[in-house]
C-alpha cells in the first residue's frame, strides 16, 4: 500500500466514530431508498405475475339474471376477447364455535377446472368432485383466520336454505387481494370470507341454471376498455346490470394501487432528507479535517504531490466512509424491503411474493450516494487542494468575531461572557449554524411520520365509526324491501333501535366529469346514521337535493347550488337532474346521500329500503345476530365494530414497523448531526475550551460552553422540526389522498412530544460522549502550541 | 548540602510553595523521559522568580506542577498548607481558580470575547477581583478594551492575557515563556507590565524563559539543566525591564 494510502486508513480510524455516524446517515438514506424501491418492484411484479398466471379479467360486471345465450352478443362487442359468466351470491355462514355475523362471497367455478378468467390459486387440496354438490374451495385468509382446513364443514345459508359444506381445498384469487365485505373499508378475515362452489349446485340454489348473474371479460390488445364497458351496460341494462366496470376501479385492485402509490411517495420523500443531511455533514467533518490538516498538505505539495493528487486524496476519504454507508446500507434496505415485503403478503392476500431487487436501484442508490457526497464536500476539497504550499504552512488567520445582534440591542449585559462566547460563535458562522438547526429539525419531523399515521387512522375510524355511522349491526337484504320489515327487526329482544336505508348504485355526473358510486337514503333525523359538516356537527337533511362527500364534490367539481345529474343503475335506470344541497366531511369512501323518502320518490317506489341500520343490546348481541341469520330476506349482517378491531390487529404490525424505522432514521440523523457538530466544535475549540481549564474553569463551566451551544441549536430546532413534521404530515397525507379514504391531518400532543424526546435523547447520548472527551482536555499542550 | 542552600536562604520571608523531592516521569510513545529528577524549592511570597534553562531542562514541567495542571511523580509541592500533590481533580480546579494567574506564550486569548470581556471571564468566577478595566489600565490597555483580538497585537494580546491573570488578584503569578512570541521591543512593554504587577500588588511571580537578559529583572534566577536545579542566585541589583535587551 502506498504511503499516503495507509494515511488515509488511519485517518479513517482515528475518526471512526464520526465517520461511522456520517454512515449512519447514508445507511438510512440507501437503505429507505431500497426498501421503498425494492418493495415497489416486487409488489408490481408480484401482482403483475399474478394477474397474468391467473387471467384476472380486465372487465367486471354485475347484474339481475341473464340467460346464457346472451354470452353470444357480449361476445360480439368489438374488443372483447374472453369472456366468463358466473353466478355469484352474498351470504351468511356459520363457523363452528365463532359467534359473530360472518357473511362470504360465494363464487361460482366452472365445473371442475380453475375457471376461465380469475383463476384461483391453490393453496392445498383439491378442486370439486362431479355429483358432489356439497363442495366449496375457501379464502386462504379467512381459513386461517378461523383455523379451518381441507375436510373441514362449515354451515351456510343459500338463498334462505341452510346447507353444510365441506372444504376440499384452499385457494387465492387475483380478484380478492385486498379482501373486504361489500360496505366495509377494512379486510375482516374473520368475519368476511370467498368461497367457490361448483357451478352446477350453486346455480340451481338460486335458479339461474342456464343463467349468470355475474360476468368478467378480457380484452384484446389495443381495445379501449371504456368502449366495452358502454356497449356492455347497453346490453345488461335489460338484465339488471348495474354497470360495468374496468380492473382499475375494481375494489382490490384499486386499493392496491392507491398502496403501490403511498410508496412511490415514500420513496421519493425520505432518501431526499437522508442524503441532504449526510451531504451537509460529510461537508463539516471534511472541512475540519482539511483544516487540521493544513501543514500537512502543505508538506504534501513540497513534495510534490500534485493539487489533483491531493484532492483525489481526500474524494478518497469520503468515498471510503460513502462505501461503508452504501453498503450497510443496501445490506439494511434489503432486510427491511423482504421484511416490508412480507408484511403487504400478510395485509393482502398474496399467493407468493417475488422479491425484486432490481440493479439499477442498487446502482441508482450508490450513484445518488456518491454524487451527494462529492457535491457536498466538493468547495472543500477543492480549497485544499488549491492552497499554496507556503500559505498552508502558516497557522489560520484567527477567527474575527463582532458583538452579536442581540448584544447590540442592548441586551449585553445581561449575558455571562460564557453566553457571549455561545452566542457569538453560532452569529459568527450562521449558515453552518443553520444548517445543524435544520438537520436536526429534519430529524425531529421524520420521527412524527410514524405517530401521525397511528393518530390519523383512529381519527378516522372516531369519526366515520364513532359520529357518524354509529350502528351495532347492519343487516342487508337480498333485495329492496318494504319499510314495514323493520317492525319484525325492533321486535327482535336486545335491538334497541333500528333505522331502514336505502342504496342505489349510481353514475353521477357533473359538466364533463362523472363518477360512479352508489345514492344512500337515509333517514332525516336518524340516530345511526348521520352525516357531519366540516367541523364534525351533524347535518340535517334538506327536504331536497343530495349531500355529497366533501371529496366527491371537489371530484366532480361541483359546488352547493349546482345541479348534479345522478344515473341509476338499477332498476328503471332513471336519470334525474338533482339539487346539491351540501358536503359532508367523510374521511372513507365517497357517496352521496339523500333524504330515504326523497330517493323512494326518485326510484318511483313505495317505503322501500335495502337494509336496516340496528342498535343492539351489547348482551344480547349474539341473540340478535342469530335471529338476523335465520331470516331468509337477510343476505348478510355486518359488525363494523369488529371488522375495524381486526383491522387494527393486521395495520399494528405495520404502523409498528413503520414507527420504528422511522424512529430508528431519525434517531441516526440527529444523532449523526449532534455529534458531529459537537466533536468538530470540541476540536475547533479544543484549544481555547483548555486554555479556560487553565484558568480556573470547571469541566461542567467549560462543558457549558460548547454543550450549550449546541443545546441552543437543538432547543431552537426542536419547533422548527416540528413545524417541518407538520408539513411533512401535511405533504403526506395530501399525497395520500384518495377516493377511498383521505387521511386526517391530526397530530396529537403525543406525537410533538414523542418526536421532540428522542431529538432530546439523541443530544443527551452525544453530550455524554462528548462529556467524556473532555476530561481528556490537554491542559498542558495547550500551554505550549500555535493554534 | 546543596538543598540547605537553595532553601533556608530566605528565612525571614514566608513561603509560598514548598517544592520537596519532586520528580516527574512521562511515557513519550515508547521512550520514558525523565522531566524532573528531584527538585528541592522553595518560592517566597512577593518575589519576582525567573527559571531559566534550555528547553527541556524540566522548566516547564515544574511551572506546570506549582500551577495545578500537573502532578508529580514523586515528591510534594505545599502551596501554603496545601499538598497539591493530592488534591483531587475538582481541588486543583478550585485553586487554579482562586489563587493563581497564568499567562502563556501563545497569550491563549477567547477569539469571541473582547479585551474587556477576556478578562472578564475570569473575574466573573472569582473572589473579590478588580475590575477588568482597572487590569487593563494597569497593563495600559485601557484604550483598547472593546477591541477583540484579532484586531489587538502580539504585544497587546499579552498584555491583556496579563491582565486577565493578574485580575482575580491571584496569589502567584505564573508566565510561560511570556515574551516567547514577541519581538524583544514589545517583549520589554509585556515585561514591564509583568513587574508593575509585582510590585504595586505584591504577587509572587515565577517566569519561566530561556532567554538569559530577562534573568537580569528577577530577585531571584533559578537554573534548570535536566530535570534538576543546577544553580540558583540572587541579583543583588534588579535591572528594570527597559535596560534589557536581547
Amino acid at each position: 500500500m502506498r504511503a499516503i494510502d495507509k494515511k488515509l486508513w488511519r485517518e479513517l480510524w482515528n475518526m471512526r466514530m464520526q465517520a461511522l455516524a456520517i454512515a449512519m446517515v447514508i445507511v438510512s438514506g440507501v437503505s429507505i431508498y431500497i426498501m421503498s424501491l425494492s418493495t415497489l418492484d416486487s409488489l408490481y411484479e408480484t401482482r403483475g405475475n399474478y394477474y397474468r398466471n391467473n387471467h384476472f379479467a380486465q372487465v367486471f360486471a354485475s347484474l339481475k339474471r341473464a340467460p346464457l345465450s346472451l354470452v353470444k352478443r357480449i361476445a360480439e362487442i368489438p374488443g372483447v376477447n374472453k369472456i366468463e359468466t358466473r353466478v355469484v351470491a352474498y351470504v351468511n355462514l356459520d363457523v363452528q364455535g365463532f359467534a359473530d355475523p360472518v357473511s362470504g362471497h360465494l363464487l361460482s367455478l366452472p365445473d371442475n377446472s380453475h375457471g376461465l378468467l380469475n383463476q384461483v390459486y391453490m393453496r392445498n387440496g383439491r378442486l370439486f368432485e362431479p355429483g358432489r354438490d356439497n363442495e366449496i374451495l375457501l379464502s386462504e385468509e379467512f381459513a386461517n383466520a378461523h383455523n379451518l382446513q381441507t375436510g373441514d364443514k362449515i354451515r351456510a345459508t343459500i338463498n334462505g336454505r341452510r346447507k353444510t359444506l365441506t372444504i376440499v381445498g384452499i385457494a387465492l384469487s387475483p380478484e380478492y387481494i385486498y379482501q373486504i365485505a361489500p360496505g366495509a373499508m377494512f379486510p375482516d378475515y374473520l368475519r368476511y370470507g370467498v368461497l367457490w362452489m361448483a357451478r352446477k349446485p350453486l346455480a340451481s340454489a338460486y335458479d339461474m341454471d342456464g343463467a349468470f348473474n355475474d360476468v368478467t371479460l378480457t380484452l384484446s390488445q389495443g381495445s379501449n376498455a371504456q368502449d366495452v364497458i358502454d356497449r356492455l351496460d347497453d346490453i345488461l341494462k335489460a338484465y339488471g346490470g348495474t354497470g360495468a366496470i374496468a380492473r382499475k376501479d375494481q375494489l382490490s385492485n384499486r386499493f392496491l394501487s392507491e398502496e403501490l402509490k403511498q410508496q412511490q411517495t415514500i420513496a421519493t420523500v425520505f432518501p431526499v432528507i437522508f442524503f441532504a443531511v449526510a451531504a451537509f455533514l460529510l461537508n463539516v467533518v471534511i472541512s475540519r479535517l482539511i483544516s487540521l490538516e493544513r501543514e500537512q498538505i502543505a508538506g504534501l505539495k513540497a513534495f510534490g504531490y500534485s493539487n489533483l493528487a491531493v484532492g483525489i486524496h481526500y474524494t478518497k476519504l469520503v468515498l471510503m466512509i460513502v462505501a461503508i454507508g452504501i453498503v450497510g446500507g443496501i445490506a439494511a434496505g434489503v432486510w427491511m424491503g423482504q421484511g416490508m415485503s412480507n408484511i403487504y403478503m400478510k395485509l393482502y392476500s398474496f399467493p407468493y411474493m417475488i422479491y425484486v431487487l432490481k440493479p439499477g436501484v442498487i446502482v441508482s442508490a450508490s450513484a445518488i450516494s456518491v454524487v451527494v457526497a462529492i457535491l457536498g464536500t466538493l468547495y472543500a476539497v477543492r480549497n485544499a487542494a488549491r492552497l499554496p504550499p507556503a500559505q498552508a504552512l502558516r497557522p489560520e488567520p484567527p477567527a474575527i468575531y463582532h458583538a452579536t445582534l442581540i448584544e447590540r440591542m442592548g441586551l449585553q449585559r445581561w449575558f455571562s461572557q460564557p453566553t457571549r462566547m455561545i452566542l457569538r460563535h453560532i452569529e459568527r458562522r450562521p449558515f453552518k449554524s443553520l444548517l445543524t438547526t435544520l438537520g436536526i429539525s429534519m430529524a425531529c419531523g421524520i420521527m412524527m411520520i410514524g405517530g401521525f399515521q397511528e393518530g390519523a387512522i383512529d381519527t378516522m375510524v372516531d369519526v366515520q365509526y364513532g359520529m357518524s355511522q354509529r350502528e351495532d349491526l347492519m343487516a342487508i337484504y337480498t333485495e329492496p324491501t318494504s319499510m314495514r320489515s323493520l317492525y319484525s327487526l325492533r321486535n327482535l329482544h336486545g335491538v334497541e333501535h333500528a333505522e331502514g336505508f336505502r342504496v342505489v348504485p349510481a353514475r353521477l355526473e357533473f359538466q364533463h366529469r362523472d363518477y360512479r358510486t352508489s345514492v344512500h337514503g337515509i333517514e332525516t333525523d336518524g340516530e345511526l346514521m348521520r352525516l357531519l359538516d366540516e367541523d364534525l356537527n351533524v347535518i340535517r337533511l334538506p327536504e331536497r337535493g343530495v349531500i355529497l362527500t366533501d371529496y366527491l364534490a371537489e371530484i366532480l367539481h361541483i359546488k352547493p347550488g349546482d345541479s348534479l345529474t345522478i344515473e341509476v343503475l338499477e332498476g328503471h335506470r332513471v336519470t334525474v337532474q338533482v339539487v346539491v344541497a351540501g358536503t359532508t366531511k367523510q374521511y372513507l369512501g365517497v357517496n352521496a346521500y339523500m333524504r330515504r323518502d326523497a330517493l323512494n320518490r326518485l326510484l318511483k317506489e313505495g317505503n322501500a329500503i335495502s337494509g336496516a341500520l340496528l342498535r343492539v343490546d351489547e348482551g344480547h348481541r349474539r341473540e340478535v345476530y342469530a335471529e338476523l341469520k335465520e331470516m331468509p330476506r337477510i343476505a348478510g349482517v355486518v359488525d363494523q365494530k369488529s371488522a375495524i378491531q381486526a383491522f387494527y390487529d393486521t395495520l399494528a404490525e405495520t404502523v409498528l414497523f413503520f414507527t420504528f424505522i422511522s424512529t430508528l432514521l431519525g434517531a441516526t440523523i440527529s444523532f449523526g448531526v449532534v455529534y458531529n457538530s459537537m466533536r468538530i466544535a470540541l476540536s475547533e475549540r479544543n484549544r481555547e475550551l483548555a486554555s479556560l481549564r487553565v484558568l480556573g474553569f470547571s469541566r461542567g463551566e467549560v462543558a457549558y460552553i460548547l454543550l450549550g451551544e449546541l443545546a441552543l441549536l437543538t432547543i431552537i430546532a426542536i419547533p422548527v422540526g416540528l413545524l417541518i413534521g407538520y408539513g411533512l404530515c401535511a405533504y403526506l397525507a395530501f399525497r395520500f389522498d384518495t377516493d377511498l379514504y383521505r387521511i386526517p391531518l391530526v397530530l396529537g400532543i403525543n406525537v410533538y412530544a414523542f418526536a421532540a424526546l428522542v431529538v432530546i435523547m439523541s443530544a443527551l447520548v452525544s453530550a455524554i460522549m462528548i462529556w467524556r472527551n473532555l476530561a481528556h482536555l490537554d491542559m498542558v499542550a495547550v500551554l505550549k502550541s500555535k493554534e | 548540602m546543596a538543598k540547605e542552600h537553595y532553601t533556608h536562604e530566605r528565612l525571614d520571608e514566608q513561603v509560598v510553595f514548598h517544592v520537596h523531592g519532586v520528580t516527574k516521569t512521562y511515557q513519550m510513545g515508547e521512550v520514558q523521559v525523565h522531566a524532573l529528577r528531584g527538585v528541592d524549592l522553595d518560592l517566597y511570597r512577593g518575589e519576582f522568580t525567573v527559571l531559566l534553562g534550555a528547553s527541556g531542562s524540566g522548566k516547564s514541567t515544574l511551572l506546570n506542577i506549582l500551577g495545578g495542571l500537573d502532578t508529580p511523580s514523586e515528591g510534594h509541592v505545599l502551596y501554603g498548607e496545601r499538598d497539591l500533590t493530592r488534591a483531587s481533580e475538582a481541588e486543583l480546579t478550585e485553586y487554579r481558580r482562586y489563587h493563581v494567574g497564568f499567562v502563556f506564550q501563545f497569550y491563549n486569548l477567547i477569539p469571541s470575547l473582547t479585551a474587556r470581556e477576556n478578562v472578564a471571564v475570569v473575574t466573573e468566577i472569582s473572589r473579590a477581583p478588580m475590575q477588568p478595566e482597572e487590569a487593563l489600565q494597569l497593563v495600559g490597555l485601557a484604550e483598547r478594551m472593546d477591541h477583540f483580538p484579532a484586531q489587538l497585537s502580539g504585544g497587546e494580546q499579552q498584555r491583556v492575557a496579563i491582565a486577565r491573570a493578574i485580575a482575580k488578584k491571584p496569589d502567584v503569578l505564573l508566565c510561560d515563556e511570556p515574551t516567547g512570541a514577541l519581538d524583544s521591543a514589545t517583549g520589554i512593554v509585556v515585561l514591564e507590565a509583568l513587574q508593575r504587577v509585582n510590585e504595586e500588588l505584591g504577587t509572587s511571580t515565577v517566569v519561566i524563559t530561556h532567554n538569559a537578559a530577562i534573568a537580569q529583572m528577577a530577585n531571584r534566577v533559578i537554573h534548570l539543566a535536566d530535570g534538576k536545579i543546577s544553580e540558583v542566585h540572587t541579583n543583588k541589583t534588579r535591572l528594570q525591564p527597559a535596560q534589557l535587551s536581547w
